[in-house]
């Protein structure tokens, strides 16, 4: 019971550091805290809902089309909405993604409807034995997607020119440009990606949950993820990730009706009084 | 054009700049405690909520307009209120007029119970950590049944005061708007003092701000604890204005809206605040009306009111980061200085590579 638990939010925290990696990378780069992420995740996840059980595509087919889909949906709000605002306080620019929040939503609902939908194409589902335990295999295969996509960022960061220059730009954005990175492209790329991973979270949260155009609301709680493990690490977003899906699983089963829904923010609450620059945090500095 | 004479240095800091100013405002007053009596019910009732809402916006404006910071929590501030003064007059038999301040305090102390932990560090923590303190007092609010009676909401009733009695709209509207008045000169007096200066400065450049001696963590909190305090009023004027309150009342919208209102308003005055709570609560109104004129593919939408405030939002951040009272102060300047009006008279000055951090 306890291991199956430990399992079910192994897989849910895997979605909320895949979601917390995304405006990790975000807010590394750019300085801009991106409450918009859930719901590129939800648009993510009914993009391929609508490829797969309306227009009949296969999974992986689709699955590609939803990728090419945010990258460019993830350049177009770059484009469109953050680069007026850069160079702008950090408050505006935060606030801007709160507003795209809400456009994104209600044109979600317009547009898929506020049902509740069921969407399990793709990843099969049968139980998994093992000795005592028995889980579904869905979670091993949101485990093994996250850690496939983990490994393929870590790659990607440190082996590719666009990976590198990225890294060099959230370090430091004026001696990249000086370097010659091209800073506008950086970010754009940034965006594209981050809303690549936030919608690869998106369709591997669908089986175990529903789809809804509310679905955004359960990104927030990467926050919590993302400043448990030190806000702007990205292996603090992958550790906090887990050990806020797995924390929360716990507390649906041993804690009273309700606590599973606000645990994560009691997490957050308790890091921000007991050890506020997280698990892998830095210790911050300034210079004028 | 008006020019002044300063003789002495209290002249920057007196609350009406000239004395015409201060008969116009007392002009506005008198029209606000006139008009209402002619008007229908329905548009004092309207009216009360621009006024609990006003309460609101001057608070989360001086938290964010002076500031600089953002909380994404206020509706927790305003239901903390409004349980309060709920719990406390209708399951205790206190009076009114002390549940009001106690409600007012108490939401003080839970923001800075909240407040500290998150503003002693660097950054834009307030606003995740509000974020989540809002979604637990929500769930709060709906499992303490046996105080808040859950899901199922809480009935209030409307207070008294020795003879007068409230429960009309009308005269619950003169109770608030007092309260709003109140509520205003105590900020203006705040920001007029050293403390409010402080709360600028830091808004403007917490390295500049901190260098003069400005401890950033208790003046942050401060800020916080006051915003808190006009949310947990306004909450309480709110409960006993809608005589029912349930968790509904007060989710994760309700505190976006609240960001809305003081952005569209306007950041950083007390105008843009009442313009932010009238826009709040005219718009829906409005969009109401609306639906009977669009074509219903569109007027039947649930989202139209989330996307309307979503794109306005955006557009007031790009274009207008003043909100409506910047668009009234170019309108005022343009008349006021006829020819010499230019396209970048009001041109914002950027601040490029400023970052919050340094690795």
């Amino acid at each position: 019971m306890l291991l199956q638990q430990i399992i079910n939010g192994f897989a849910m925290g895997s979605i909320y550091a895949l979601v917390a990696l995304g405006f990790v990378l975000i807010y590394k780069a750019t300085e801009v805290l991106n409450f918009a992420q859930g719901d590129l995740m939800m648009v993510g996840a009914f993009v391929a809902f609508t490829c797969i059980n309306y227009l009949h595509i296969p999974f992986l087919l689709a699955v590609l089309i939803t990728i090419v889909f945010m990258g460019i949906f993830g350049k177009l709000i770059e484009r469109v909405v953050l680069r007026p605002l850069v160079g702008e306080h950090t408050v505006a620019m935060l606030m801007a993604t709160v507003g795209l929040g809400m456009i994104i939503r209600s044109l979600s609902g317009m547009i898929w409807g506020y049902d509740t939908y069921q969407f399990q194409a793709g990843i099969s589902d049968f139980p998994v034995r093992l000795g005592a335990v028995a889980f579904s295999s869905v979670n091993l295969w949101i485990i093994g997607i996250t850690l496939i996509l983990i490994t393929g960022l870590y790659l990607f960061f440190s082996r590719t020119k666009m990976g590198i220059s990225m890294e060099a730009t959230s370090q430091n954005q004026l001696a990249a440009y000086l370097m010659g990175i091209g800073v506008k492209k950086v970010f754009s790329n940034i965006w594209a990606l981050s809303a690549i991973v936030a919608a690869i979270g998106g369709i591997l949260l669908t089986p175990i949950q529903f789809l809804n155009y509310n679905m955004g609301y359960i990104g927030l709680r990467a926050f919590p993820a993302a400043v448990l493990g030190g806000f702007g690490s990205v292996p603090g977003a992958i550790v906090g990730g887990i050990i806020i899906g797995i924390s929360e699983a716990l507390a649906g089963v041993y804690l009273p009706v309700g606590f599973k829904d606000i645990f994560a923010y009691i997490i957050l609450i308790a890091v921000l009084l007991i050890r506020p620059e997280g698990i892998f945090g830095l210790p911050e500095r300034k210079r004028v | 054009m008006r020019f002044i004479q300063r003789r002495s240095y209290l002249q920057d800091i007196q609350l009406f700049k000239y004395r015409s100013t201060m008969i116009w405002y007392m002009l506005l007053i008198l029209t606000f405690l006139i008009v209402p009596i002619f008007i229908g019910v329905y548009w004092v009732s309207l009216l009360c909520f621009v006024v609990i809402y006003s309460i609101v916006a001057l608070g989360m404006n001086l938290l964010t307009g002076y500031t600089g910071q953002v909380s994404l929590g206020h509706a927790a501030f305003f239901a903390v209120g409004s349980y309060t003064s709920a719990i406390m007059t209708m399951s205790h038999g206190i009076s009114f007029w002390l549940a009001l301040p106690i409600s007012g305090i108490f939401a003080a102390i839970l923001g800075i119970f909240i407040g500290l932990p998150a503003l002693r560090l660097k950054g834009l923590y307030l606003a995740i950590a509000t974020m989540g303190f809002g979604f637990i007092v929500e769930e709060i609010i709906a499992r303490w049944e046996s105080v808040t009676n859950g899901a199922n909401g809480m009935l209030v009733q409307r207070p008294r005061l020795g003879p007068i009695d409230f429960n009309s709209d009308l005269a619950f509207y003169y109770l608030t708007f007092i309260v709003l008045i109140v509520m205003i000169i105590i900020l203006k007096n705040i920001l007029r003092t050293p403390t409010g200066r402080a709360l600028i400065a830091i808004r403007d450049s917490e390295v500049a701000a901190e260098s003069m001696g400005i401890n950033l963590a208790i003046y942050k909190t401060a800020s916080f604890a006051i915003s808190a305090f006009y949310a947990g009023i306004a909450g309480a004027l709110f409960a006993h204005f809608m005589l029912f309150i349930g968790p509904e009342n007060f989710n994760f919208i309700v505190s976006i809206n609240f960001l809305v209102m003081i952005i569209i308003g306007g950041l950083g005055s007390v105008h843009g605040a009442i313009f932010g709570a009238i826009f709040l609560t005219v718009l829906p109104e409005l969009i109401s009306l609306a639906k009977d004129f669009l074509p219903p593919a569109i007027g039947q939408q649930a989202g139209l009111q989330g996307l309307i405030f979503g794109v306005l939002l955006l557009l007031f951040i790009l274009y207008e980061p003043l909100g409506l009272y910047g668009r009234w102060l170019k309108l005022k300047f343009y008349f006021e200085y006829f020819p010499f009006y230019k396209k970048d008279t009001f041109r914002r000055v950027r601040k490029f590579t400023k970052t919050e951090r340094h690795q």
